[in-house]
């Protein structure tokens, strides 16, 4: 039980920090760079993502092993999982209109992108593929969440120094926050080989 | 004759579009996950870039032969359908022949299905336009990812390597970091600003930087 306590938490681990989804998996650069303009909306953006990457995990965890496996029909595993995470995102947005329409009417625009997000989709692929349990598939979605909120304040902080910093006028803007993000990325790597899987 | 003759004209018209002025990764900055992950080599970037280009013609195609049966209110759930669907043929045939390739990449195959640029096109263009026009403005937006795909991962392989396709060019010792996930932001980075630098030098742009999404 201890055991299979310590395999949890470095799974959650690896998958905050280590395989660091945007900065060794290169996954939701989009709206990593979309919305890491502003403090307040990267923390509001993390909260939602690691909601939805977290039970997005644990739905397409359930569908996949009693309803694709029996009928055999894991090749439509894409389909299936973008279903799903659609459908979810849609509710969620229902949701957060009535309980909290101030943080909806500032993140409404991504929630309705949400769906059609490298970073969500990725999360039930990567289960599927690593053949994670279901306590596993919800480690590693949290995990990969909070690695994602991790990425997105980090990269708020410098964004909002950088607007008053004076930078080469071709580099404003886009150009300079992926050199920034290098930077960052060049940082991350030295939490990797701290566990090895 | 001369009817046909302006049609072609425009078809070309679109190609280039998608290629220079609205360029997926260097203008419109979207889609740009597979633009740092799978560019460490040419020949996997130019594997995805080859995939994302029949993701994009036959979803465009297939969205404008539709386009009159899809009620209009249910169009973005029908057209991740369309999409999804392709992707899924692309990543078995990927499964099936490129075998090497895919066990590197496979998940950015799959991960295709959640590109923005190939949702844009469907949404804006493919479900007004007839076949034709929509078939080659997907083949101009396919070629235009493919194309800065090839550019990305040729200066990376070039300076961390020392090879292109695999075949080494130069002695040097190279430049490991070129690699490394900091090599991709960096060069694309760079080349972002540099395009911006021509962009502002040449033809007078603005050269503000893509405003960022998907």
């Amino acid at each position: 039980m201890e055991k299979e306590f310590t395999k949890l938490f470095e799974l959650f681990i690896a998958a905050s920090v280590i395989t660091n989804f945007v900065f060794t998996r290169f996954l939701g650069l989009c709206i990593f760079f979309g919305v890491s303009k502003k403090m307040e909306t990267a923390v509001g953006m993390s909260i939602t993502f690691t909601a939805v990457m977290t039970i997005a995990a644990a739905l397409s965890w359930l569908v996949l092993t009693y309803v694709m496996i029996p009928l055999e029909i894991t090749f439509l595993k894409i389909v299936i999982f973008i279903g799903i995470v659609a459908a979810f995102v849609q509710a969620s947005d229902t949701i957060m209109r009535k309980v909290s329409p101030g943080l909806y009417y500032k993140l409404g625009v991504y929630l309705a992108l949400i769906s059609t997000n490298c970073i969500i989709i990725a999360v039930p692929l990567i289960n599927t593929a690593e053949k994670y349990n279901f306590l596993e598939s919800i480690s590693f979605g949290f995990g990969s969440g909070i690695g994602f909120a991790i990425a997105l304040v980090l990269m708020a902080s410098i964004r909002e120094k950088l607007e008053l910093a004076d930078v080469p006028r071709p580099f404003k803007g886009m150009p300079i926050a992926w050199i920034a993000t290098a930077l960052i990325s060049l940082a991350f790597m030295g939490f990797s080989g701290i566990i090895t899987l | 004759m001369e009817h046909l003759h302006q049609e072609k004209v425009s078809y070309w018209q679109l190609v280039k579009n998608g290629i220079f002025k609205e360029n997926t990764i260097f203008r419109l900055v979207i889609s740009l996950c597979p633009a740092v992950a799978v560019t460490n080599s040419v020949r996997n970037g130019f594997l995805l870039g080859v995939a994302v280009l029949f993701v994009q013609v036959m979803v465009n195609s297939t969205v404008a032969m539709l386009r009159n049966f899809i009620h209009p209110r249910v169009r973005i759930p029908i057209f991740m359908l369309i999409i999804s669907g392709w992707v899924t043929v692309i990543d078995l045939l990927m499964a099936a022949f490129a075998r090497a390739a895919y066990k590197e990449m496979g998940l950015y195959i799959q991960i295709i299905v959640a590109f923005a640029s190939i949702l844009v096109r469907a949404e804006m263009f493919a479900s007004k336009n007839r076949l034709a026009p929509s078939f080659f403005d997907g083949l101009g937006s396919g070629l235009g990812f493919l194309i800065a795909l090839v550019i990305i991962s040729f200066f990376r392989e070039l300076l961390g390597r020392g090879s292109l396709w695999g075949f080494p060019i130069v002695e040097a010792k190279p430049m490991l970091i070129m690699l490394l996930p900091t090599g991709g932001f960096f060069a694309v980075g760079i080349l972002m600003g540099f395009f911006n630098w021509i962009d502002m030098r040449f033809y007078g742009g603005k050269g503000a930087g893509g405003a960022g999404g998907h």
